[in-house]
């Protein structure tokens, strides 16, 4: 445990020296946040806390992006090989990153929720208890995630590559940019196999309709569920070494790490209950729109 | 005298189609400075990365302190120290910073402000690792392997492509651990680093250990001959070097002739006399006393950089 928290020290110390991290961590989130309450919200208070769910959501994953990307280069530059002479085990290093993004990524957090409700006069706080809840568990799944996708890439290019892909999966199939209620049917069913979905439902939910950590449970159990499978997975295929060759079962264990959403995509397929949720979520969206008189043109 | 503190018993590794390892032994006894000797790709590296755990040997033993580097995980790791030959710190961590991180993951600590006096760092602690020239980088890698106050410290290649000026530094560093009667196994491809530090060597040539002893030893094997290393201004074919008076052996590499020879004077004014009737021109000529170098050329053939 002595080891996971210094390196989790170490971690947060590199981060805040980092221009790059503060660009993509604070500052890009925020030029989404006013380009969305802008341009999506048109300036309409009502819809600040559903676009905060988004923005949010968008903000938890990136723990996928920038995870992935510092362990293959500290791969790449052989800063891995030099820890693994030290006594430390896979399970420190990774859950060092992991504890490490958490932390820098409530700061984040917080200053969106403030943006909102004093910038852009969002209604409520939102129930905070389930954001944090979600946040929590949600910025541990998807940097365990991260850490899979670097395990199994070998270069920089495969992985931005890699992540590129499954990136857009996730903005664009969560609900997070694009309302999955106004998605075909079928899409919206492949959505629920997406674990991004589970995030951008429940912080949506939690910021805009107020909904209770326990409300918002089954979201909570789905990406708990994913985390605990993606780091024992990400722990499996954690390779110090840059040489050291993916191994052959590798794509059964990606597999593996899939397993939780894919159980719980087909729950909610079966019973249709996150399918109503996610229109009730819209259409109280689109009620409070056509309930409120459009801001003056100027 | 005890068991061992490294054992290396018919180590053979493989990548791929390269065999690496050939059934490399030796044994490095307690407070020794134990070098392998050899050009690039000889297998150092892979040995001294199996005894460091890091590698896993397809066939025979490693044993470290008596344990087996390979399984023996943290309890192993806690007392070692290892300069490895390539690698790296975050850009943005400080000097001070990476030997307080290093030292915080080991039971046992040495006191990390007297590791930096010690390696010169004082000034540098709270330098970025990405502005330390190479030399102090190497410094750091050397006080990062002390961190926990080893018992074995393993340094591969650790003046590698260093200024003779920070080269000669680390040879202090290292004088120092073996005052200090820490058990060494450096792995270099410079005579004078083996012949100088070590107090044993084994000369590692295609995976295999072609000669091991005392620097002294080993020299004495090569029969205490002289290396004459002359250019001449055209090129002989007919073998004239081999037949002058003392010459026990002459290759040519790159354009140098390479002679060893028992008696030097004798030797040096017959060639003269030959290269005068041959209508030839003698345009340097330099003489060593035995080295380690003549060691490799006699049982290899080659020279160590090739």
């Amino acid at each position: 445990m002595g080891g996971t928290w210094t390196l989790t020290k170490m971690r947060v110390r590199l981060a805040m020296r980092n221009r790059a991290f503060f660009f993509f961590s604070l500052v890009m989130p925020l030029i989404f946040l006013f380009g969305a309450v802008t341009f999506l919200g048109r300036g309409r208070k009502e819809w600040v806390g559903y676009i905060l769910g988004a923005i949010l959501t968008t903000t938890v994953m990136g723990s996928f992006w920038g995870l992935s990307v510092q362990l293959v280069t500290f791969r790449e530059q052989g800063i891995l090989r030099r820890f693994r002479l030290a006594p430390l085990g896979a399970g420190p290093m990774l859950a060092s990153s992991i504890l490490s993004n958490y932390f820098l990524v409530i700061p984040v957090v917080v200053f969106e929720i403030l943006v909102c409700r004093w910038a852009f006069h969002m209604q409520s706080w939102g129930n905070l208890w389930a954001i944090f809840l979600l946040v929590t568990v949600g910025s541990a799944t998807f940097s365990a995630l991260g850490l899979i996708v670097a395990s199994v890439t070998n270069t920089m290019q495969e992985t931005q590559m890699i992540n590129n892909l499954i990136w857009m999966g996730f903005l664009f199939l969560s609900g997070a940019t694009i309302p999955l209620a106004i998605f075909p049917a079928w899409l919206q069913r492949v959505a629920l196999f997406i674990p991004a979905q589970y995030l951008a439902t429940g912080l949506e939910s939690s910021a805009a309709k107020m909904a209770t950590g326990y409300e918002v449970l089954e979201d909570v159990a789905a990406l708990l569920l994913g985390l605990f499978v993606a780091f024992e997975v990400s722990r499996q295929l954690f390779r110090w070494e840059p040489e050291a060759k993916v191994p052959r079962n590798a794509k059964l264990w990606v597999l593996a790490a899939l397993v939780p959403f894919l159980i719980f995509g087909a729950w909610e397929s079966t019973t249709g209950n996150r399918l109503n949720r996610i229109q009730q979520n819209f259409q109280t969206l689109r009620g409070r729109a056509m309930s409120m008189p459009m801001p003056p043109a100027h | 005298m005890g068991e061992p503190v490294i054992q290396v018993e018919n180590l053979f590794k493989s990548y791929g189609a390269v065999e690496a390892l050939r059934g490399v032994s030796f044994a490095v006894e307690q407070g020794e400075v134990f070098g392998l000797l050899g050009p690039n790709g000889a297998g150092k590296t892979s040995t001294v990365e199996i005894l460091e755990g890091l590698r896993t040997p397809d066939r025979g033993v490693a044993r470290v302190c008596g344990l087996d580097p390979e399984k023996s995980g943290e309890r192993f790791k806690e007392k070692i120290g290892a300069v490895l030959q390539s690698t790296s710190l975050p850009d943005k961590l400080r000097v001070k910073e990476a030997l307080e991180l290093f030292a915080r993951f080991y039971h046992r600590r040495a006191d990390t402000d007297k590791l930096l006096k010690r390696f010169q760092l004082d000034e540098k602690r709270n330098a970025f690792y990405s502005h330390l020239s190479g030399g102090q980088k190497q410094r750091l890698a050397l006080a990062m392997a002390l961190v926990n106050d080893p018992e074995v410290v393993f340094l591969d290649e650790p003046t590698a492509g260093l200024d003779p000026q920070v080269r000669r530094e680390i040879y202090d560093i290292i004088e120092e651990l073996k005052r200090e009667k820490k058990t060494v196994l450096l792995t270099t491809h410079y005579i004078e680093e083996a012949e100088r530090l070590c107090d044993r060597v084994a000369i590692v040539d295609q995976g295999r250990v072609i000669a091991l002893g005392t620097p002294r030893e080993l020299k004495r094997s090569s029969a205490g001959k002289t290396r004459i290393e002359v250019r001449l201004a055209r090129p002989l074919t007919n073998g004239m070097l081999a037949g002058l008076e003392g010459v026990s052996d002459c290759r040519e590499f790159d354009g140098t002739y390479v002679l060893h020879s028992a008696r030097p004077p004798q030797t040096i004014v017959a060639l003269v006399k030959q290269l005068e009737a041959e209508g030839n021109e003698l345009q340097s000529l330099e003489m060593f006393s035995p080295s380690l170098e003549d060691v490799f050329i006699e049982l290899t053939g080659r020279r160590l950089r090739e």
